[in-house]
């Protein structure tokens, strides 16, 4: 079972919203849609749903070309991020609502239905109706009938952002249990990077239309294929600057910092490039061995009970530093920071990265 | 600028009370001094709203008082209190421009339109609103009406308290970090009193000196996001604060030790030996749990990557725990061992740390 | 979203289609026929060309029915709608009187229109109804089926008695739309009430309130039951509106062609300010 996209297009008029997009999801992954807003996730979500068409490219679901085959013949779930129930259905009336457009017994449909809510821990509110449920409940009783339908393709509009940060966080830990074993395609649109990241599975990254990469979470992370694909992983946003290498040395623009080139970089022609520094490579202590310092004033020290966000400034480029505990650096001061060598990632001018041992 | 304090504080919405639960807000004594940056943390539901509105004036409280400096004020207005607040959603008139926007409050004051020229383009500058100071406010993006709002706040000079009520749910997430960083800076600047409402913990952590956690209309524990983070006083805040939360499981007090997964554990907080509990549970942080050669057998489960750092679940006999490592830790396989860093290890009888 | 496609909705359609065909385009095709000839019935058609519209388009009489009509209407609305926004602003959003307010607000609306022609008319008799024996008390000679000030006078006061309601149920629909979060935040800024209403409630009731004047301007324009009962147009033609001008042609002095000429004229009119409007309404959505 796959989900295939062919050379997909969506124009509205003159404007292109989506560029032509190929992707091939198989079963039993969850794949992430991670962009910002009105990067094109829900156009997407709606194309594989079949509630829109694409003005060109197909679409292939097990082996099927199901382009303009429409969303009621197609055996799809989706949950969006508000909470859509139907008011006066109870809890147990809405998760058994799409069994019932079937022709099931009602026993099968008190059974499966059994089975959802107590994989969803609502089996205490099947009287309930949803004005009195709180939002954590709203979105598991749709969860729970996007769920019961058995369907192949599940699609989640970013169901957790209207959450609270705490439900959302449990959330979130729950759902990769409850799509194992389903024999399905799950599709999880997010802006939050924090999702993709604890939700693993399969990443695409998307901006402005297209999806500027897709792989395995972790290697969408740890090797983002361009500049955009790192800068959507924007939880903290990471630090880009411009540096030149001349022999075996890079150093950062218009500054005094500089390192040696490690690996194979060194063959690299002399000349421009530019460096992501993720805030967690630069910490107000030594990570390893490995490190180039940068001094620059305090601009802004947000200081959590666990962790320290130091924004500063070197030069006249602005830093944002990460680190675990508590570092309480004095706005206005000048401070020395580390930053890791072994994490930077390098890009050439064309803005893709370049692959180093 | 005023201090505040809030004495016996309770509010109901209903006529009448016949159990806890008809009250919003229960028995609330704060004491907040000037200048500070204070977050409002908790759950939707726990009364983080009402008591900002009723610190505003925009409620009045079934029973108790609200004193600013020494002049009790409860019964005061919002405008006589001197207050100024910012809405989840942006509140903008849509007829003004941005510049009109940020002064109609000192307009509305009688302020001469030099002084309010100059104070508004001081206010446009330190929220970069400056380029479109004479645009409509209507054609701004949302964290642009958000700091029109932050705005007219910030240009009345005399303004006791900024209060600021989930400021950041309409805002796009890639923005949302800016803007968090901008109030920090801002407070950084001005040093006003700021009182910041939110269910979200980065926010409230990040921005706040003093941290007040809230649940079912009760201050469960008030302190320095530090206090909170290394020792809470009660296991809600210890689940509440913190991603992912303090793992909190059962645990049995022998002869006042704890004894966690067949073993004795080091903890932190003494326990009153003659008092009896009819819960007991150990509680440590993910960060403060690490593996190690000899401790409390686990399997590891799951390893999730979540960039910074890795949060690892494990089980051991006692139960389901989680903890966070470094990047460069490496994970061993199958069987291993872990250590709780017994400095933030304690023991909690009904829900309530023991000891002292 | 697009909606998914389905051409067999059109016969859904098909109903509505031949019920307006029937009653609405069938004599619309009538009328233009009309217009354009003269008849004396048993359908012998004389034709006359553009001759009706011509007349009708240079008579005084039509002017001045023309003119009393602009009047008119332009009374109904700088009246109705300022009273309309005024007692929906002070109408209670909470409680017991919520229900209470708009049960009453709605009663007027809720009376047949030539029941109100006729309770005016009995209401404002000089000597048997009260208002009118309550006016002639006071020392002011009131007759409005002799003098054409006290005709208009009592015509306008019932048609705000009538249809006022509308524009305070309209209003109050777009007031009650305007979130808490904007009156508390004018609190703290210190705004005046008047501050309030110029930019929050009125920017915030914008679109309610055109489509409040829209209707009101459409439905005095054409107004013909109440006044006819209450006045028939009198005295002489004072209060005599487009309306009741055009159906004392048709049917009084049986002017066939010059009626339908006129009616015709009286369409496009109301259609042009319609038209004007709508752009109105249009570029302002657009520049918002």
């Amino acid at each position: 079972m796959s989900l295939e996209l062919k050379n997909v297009k969506k124009k509205i008029g003159a404007e292109t919203h989506i560029y032509s997009t190929d992707l091939k999801f198989e079963k039993n992954t969850i794949n992430i849609l991670l962009g910002s807003t009105l990067s094109g996730k829900t156009t997407l979500m709606q194309i594989m749903a079949g509630l829109d068409k694409p003005t060109s490219g197909e679409i292939w679901f097990n082996e099927k070309n199901v382009t303009g085959v429409s969303v009621q013949k197609r055996n799809v779930s989706m949950v969006y991020q508000q909470f859509i129930n139907y008011p006066n259905f109870t809890v147990f009336e809405n998760i058994a609502s799409p069994l019932k457009i079937v022709s099931i017994s009602s026993n099968e449909i008190k059974n499966r239905v059994g089975k959802v809510a107590e994989l969803l821990k609502l089996t205490d509110m099947f009287n309930k109706k949803p004005h009195e449920l709180s939002g954590g409940q709203k979105q598991r009783t749709a969860l729970a009938r996007a769920l019961v339908k058995d369907s192949g393709l599940i699609l989640l509009d970013e169901p957790l952002a209207n959450l609270d940060f705490k439900l959302r966080e449990e959330l979130r830990e729950e759902l990769p249990r409850l799509f194992e074993n389903r024999d399905c395609i799950v599709v999880y649109a997010t802006t939050e990077p924090m999702d993709a990241l604890l939700i693993g599975g399969n990443t695409a990254t998307l901006h402005e239309g297209k999806i500027i990469q897709y792989g395995k979470t972790v290697d969408v992370y740890n090797k983002p294929n361009n500049v955009i694909s790192a800068k959507v992983f924007n939880d903290p946003p990471i630090n880009t600057t411009k540096v030149i290498k001349k022999d075996k040395t890079f150093s950062i623009e218009n500054n005094s910092i500089s390192w040696q080139c490690q690996s194979n970089l060194g063959a690299l022609a002399d000349g421009h490039y530019t460096i992501g520094i993720r805030p967690h490579s630069i910490t107000p202590y030594k990570q390893t061995e490995n490190s180039v310092q940068i001094k620059g004033k305090v601009l802004i020290a947000e200081l959590s009970g666990s962790e320290s966000i130091i924004h500063f400034q070197s030069g006249n480029i602005k830093w944002v530093s990460l680190s675990t505990g508590i570092h309480p650096l004095k706005v206005g001061a000048e401070a020395e920071l580390h930053m890791d060598v072994n994490q930077f990632l390098y890009f050439d001018k064309n803005n893709k990265l370049i692959n180093h041992v | 600028m005023s201090k505040i304090s809030l004495n016996n504080l309770s509010h109901s919405y209903l006529d009448q009370q016949n159990n806890d639960q008809d009250w919003a807000l229960r028995d609330i004594d704060l004491e907040w001094s000037n200048g500070g940056a204070y977050a409002l943390l908790g759950p939707s539901g726990c009364g983080k709203t009402t008591l900002l509105n009723i610190i505003s004036g925009l409620l009045r409280p079934t029973k108790g008082e609200v004193f600013f400096d020494e002049k009790k004020i409860t019964h005061l207005s919002p405008v006589e209190r001197n207050i100024a607040q910012i809405f989840q959603f942006p509140v903008i008139y849509d007829t003004m421009t941005v510049f009109d926007n940020l002064a109609f409050p000192l307009r509305n004051r009688g302020f001469s339109e030099d002084k309010i020229k100059a104070r508004v383009k001081e206010i446009a500058e330190m929220l970069d609103l400056s380029q479109t100071l004479y645009n409509r406010a209507s054609g701004l993006t949302a964290d642009g009406k958000q700091k029109i709002s932050l705005g007219r706040g910030l240009v009345r000079s005399d303004v006791n308290v900024i209060m600021f009520d989930e400021p950041l749910t309409v805002i796009d997430p890639h923005l949302k970090w800016i803007l968090k960083s901008k109030l920090k800076e801002l407070h950084q600047e001005i040093n006003r009193t700021m009182i910041y409402v939110t269910h979200d913990q980065t926010e409230a952590l990040t921005f706040a000196d003093q941290v007040v956690v809230m649940h079912e209309g009760q201050l469960v524990q008030k302190g320095t996001p530090v206090e909170l983070f290394e020792k809470p006083k009660h296991t809600f805040v210890g689940h509440f604060i913190g991603s992912p939360g303090m793992n909190i499981l059962s645990c049995e007090l022998i002869n006042g030790k704890a004894n966690f997964s067949g073993a004795a554990i080091e903890i932190e907080n003494k326990p009153i030996s003659h008092k009896t509990y009819s819960k007991t549970q150990i509680g440590i942080r993910p960060e403060f749990v690490s593996f190690s050669n000899t401790g409390i057998a686990v399997k590891v489960l799951k390893v999730n990557d979540a960039g910074r750092h890795k949060i690892i679940d494990i089980e051991c006999d006692g139960g389901k725990l989680k903890m966070i490592s470094s990047v460069a830790t490496t994970i061993p396989s199958g069987t291993a061992y872990v250590k709780f860093n017994s400095k933030y290890t304690y023991v909690y009888g009904d829900d309530w740390i023991v000891g002292k | 979203m697009r909606k998914t496609v389905n051409q067999k909705a059109w016969f859904f359609v098909l109903p509505v289609f031949v019920l307006v065909a029937f009653n609405a385009a069938i004599p619309l095709m009538t009328v233009i026929n009309y217009s354009f000839q003269e008849t004396f019935g048993d359908n012998v058609f004389f034709w006359e060309g553009t001759r009706w519209f011509k007349q009708i388009l240079q008579s005084d009489r039509f002017h001045g029915a023309l003119g009393r009509q602009f009047l008119f209407t332009f009374i109904i609305l700088i009246i109705q709608v300022p009273l309309g926004i005024a007692i929906a602003l002070s109408m209670p959003k909470k409680g017991m009187g919520v229900s209470v307010c708009l049960v009453l607000m709605s009663m007027p609306l809720l009376i047949p229109w030539n029941v109100v022609g006729a309770m005016w008319n009995i209401f404002a008799l000089p000597e048997i109804g009260f208002l009118g024996h309550s006016i002639n008390a006071l020392g002011i000679d009131y007759n409005y089926t002799q003098q054409p000030l006290a005709a208009w006078f009592t015509t306008i006061l019932m048609d705000v008695w009538h249809w006022t309601s509308l524009v305070v149920l309209l209003s109050y629909a777009g007031l009650c739309a305007i979130p808490d979060a904007y009156y508390q935040a004018a609190k703290i800024d210190g705004a005046s009430r008047w501050s309030i209403f110029r930019h929050i409630e009125l920017p915030k009731m914008n679109k309610v309130l055109t489509i409040a004047i829209l209707l009101r301007f459409m439905d005095s324009f054409m107004i013909y039951t109440e006044p006819f009962v209450l006045t028939g147009g009198g005295p002489g033609n004072t209060t005599a509106f487009l309306s009741i001008d055009l159906v004392k042609m048709a049917l009084g002095q049986f002017d066939l062609g010059p009626a339908a000429a006129m009616s015709l004229i009286y369409f496009f009119i109301v259609l042009l300010i319609c038209w004007v409007f709508y752009n109105l309404m249009m570029r302002h959505e657009e520049q918002s």
